[in-house]
């Protein structure tokens, strides 16, 4: 083996090793999240930070119960206005529309989806919270549910459009209408990914918080109805993690562990839903 | 059938074949009615979006016209508003983040790619997956209390001995600034990068690395002089991509980067991004003029990522088209 030759194996292997290194280094990082996450935090998620409300300021102990709850509140509300929008567009750009309204339509969405967090909260701000004077969970549930439907749209509409298109025209030709055949035939041939869009669009917005400060607000009580402002775990995180007081801190990391553990189980089990199995039947 | 009213491939040959009033019997008109709605609504909401935030700037674009972006005060007391500290911020911290994060990433996209044995790169793909699902806070949270004191103990303390005699590097290093904002954000972003350079790398058509092989390349040669140059403007298009994400995150930027609107050469410097001034200041913001520079920082932030995600979206899409129409391995 001549010198060039050996210098251009060494380079080669050596260039590759670092290539594997970066993985190497990428993957640790999640690894280091987690670790660290129950390292500092895993002591102080207990009962009591299930269940009970804020220690008042400066005081020690307590926990994030109205936290828990309102982030529940805020991500049922954003289902119930994103995912319909999410889905039923979905079915109309792979079902009905003609080529310009799907474009447009595609378009709005991926703008949506590229548009910072907090610029959707500024927009939540102007309409959900400007106009009443006050902060809401609605509010926070609109923004929260903006951030969905692009997610859910364009999956959903992937998912639909994987669907072969015999198996629509064997349900046509057996004389199902156009609709039925989308309830009955496509949209079941194609659930396991729906689901899993929906899974991942609820998992994305549950850890988000830039657009839950000006309309969700928080708050160290509990809050009634839907019409108040509201407590959610990632801004409580937010706001003990800048606060000076060392308790905040720990039910900082306590607050991190249990919303990353909930987000990654979301995650683990929406891939889990698509692998087993495809999702679309093979004609 | 010929009259079918949609050119999708996949979608039912229905539309034309049927009397309007058999499918409005049938109930056909009234879904796809309704459908049309919900996904009219998409739009409606995306310009309404773009119209608030237009709306919601009108008087410090009349008041302060281009000054907005050339001016450094930020006085609310006086009412004077000045963006440049928060664009400077936000460029900043986005350049150091690209700066760490594009080698990185591209350098673990290429060991999933081309390296790893399709098993152990789908895994890792997995475990980069969940990466790019951890919020933002929680890259807050361990930014305030990891790498700020890491920053400062050690790393910033040694990047001062060893290149202290660069601008760059002047001044105390408190931990918290441009730098730890940087290095937060690059940790945030090399899940994007890796990922959309993945997908890229991997549409490469086999022949193109066979034939470097078969000519004699090593493996690193075929890659790197043969692929990576095929997938370039993919690869682009997922560093675009990544820029974009930067410049519009918001919590962990907004928990390390030292709120303080100032513009230093000095990467040690604290300093305000534009969605970390937002997050900050909008609930306290008192009188109209103030709100609404907020907002118009917005509008500046929305048009960035904009910008970046569509120069990104048509990069992607070039390679992937590119790799397909040469036929696949």
């Amino acid at each position: 083996m001549n010198p060039r030759l050996r210098w251009r194996k060494f380079v080669s292997n050596f260039m590759l090793t670092i290539t594997g290194l970066c993985a190497l280094v990428a993957v640790s990082v999640l690894f280091l999240i987690l670790g660290y996450l129950v390292y500092h935090g895993g002591v102080s998620v207990n009962w009591n930070f299930f269940t009970k409300l804020p220690a008042p300021v400066g005081e020690t102990g307590g926990g994030m119960a109205n936290a828990i709850v309102g982030s529940a509140k805020l991500l049922a509300l954003a289902t119930l206005f994103g995912v319909p929008i999410g889905f039923l567009g979905a079915i109309y750009l792979a079902e009905f529309s003609g080529s310009k309204m799907a474009f447009v339509v595609r378009y709005a969405a991926d703008l949506l989806n590229g548009t910072p967090s907090i610029v959707i909260g500024i927009f939540a701000f102007s309409i959900a919270v400007h106009p009443f004077k006050h902060f809401s969970a609605y509010a926070g549930g609109f923004a929260l549910g903006i951030m969905m439907i692009p997610i859910t749209l364009r999956s959903t509409e992937g998912f639909l459009l994987a669907v072969p298109r015999t198996l629509r025209e064997g349900a046509m030709a057996l004389g199902a209408s156009k609709w039925k055949t989308i309830a009955t035939v496509v949209v079941p041939a194609a659930y396991r990914g729906i689901l899993t869009a929906v899974l991942l669009a609820f998992a994305r917005v549950a850890g988000e918080t830039a657009p839950l400060l000006f309309t969700a607000l928080g708050n160290r009580y509990w809050s009634h109805g839907f019409n108040e402002p509201t407590a959610a775990l990632p801004e409580m995180i937010y706001r003990y993690a800048t606060g000076p007081y060392d308790d905040w801190h720990r039910q900082a990391w306590a607050a991190g562990l249990v919303l990353l553990a909930l987000i990654l189980v979301i995650n683990i089990i929406a891939r889990a839903i698509l692998s087993r199995g495809s999702s679309v039947p093979r004609a | 059938m010929s009259a079918s009213s949609t050119t999708l491939p996949s979608a039912g040959p229905v539309a034309g074949s049927r009397s309007f009033l058999s499918r409005l019997r049938e109930g056909d008109e009234i879904v796809r009615l309704i459908t049309f709605l919900f996904a009219a609504s998409v739009v409606l909401i995306t310009v309404l979006l773009v119209f608030e935030l237009w709306q919601g700037s009108v008087l410090p674009r009349h008041r302060f016209g281009f000054a907005f972006f050339r001016t450094s005060v930020w006085d609310p007391v006086f009412e004077q508003f000045g963006g440049l500290p928060f664009i400077y911020g936000t460029l900043v911290t986005s350049a150091v983040a690209l700066i760490i994060a594009v080698p990185l990433g591209i350098g673990a996209a290429i060991f999933l790619a081309e390296l790893a044995p399709a098993r152990v790169s789908d895994t890792l793909e997995f475990f980069i997956d969940l990466l790019a699902a951890v919020p933002s806070v929680i890259y807050g949270v361990l930014g305030i209390f990891i790498v700020v004191p890491l920053m400062r103990d050690y790393i910033q303390p040694a990047l001062k001995q060893s290149l202290g005699f660069l601008p760059l590097f002047k001044g105390p290093g408190y931990g918290i600034g441009f730098l730890t904002a940087g290095v937060v954000l690059a940790i945030m972003v090399i899940p994007y990068i890796i990922s959309v350079s993945r997908e890229v790398l991997l549409s490469v058509p086999r022949d193109q690395r066979e034939a470097a092989l078969a000519l004699g390349s090593t493996r690193w040669e075929s890659t790197w002089k043969v692929v990576v140059p095929f997938a370039r403007t993919g690869i682009m298009g997922s560093i675009f991509l990544a820029l974009a994400r930067a410049l519009g995150e918001t919590m962990a930027v907004a928990m390390v980067i030292g709120n303080s609107p100032t513009i230093s050469a000095s990467l040690f410097s604290p300093g305000y991004s534009i969605a970390a001034v937002i997050a900050d200041q909008f609930t306290e913001a008192t009188g109209e003029l103030y709100t609404q520079s907020l907002i118009e920082l917005g509008l500046v932030l929305f048009l960035l990522t904009f910008v970046l995600n569509g120069l990104a979206r048509l990069l992607i899409l070039a390679t992937s088209q590119r790799g397909s129409g040469m036929g696949n391995a």
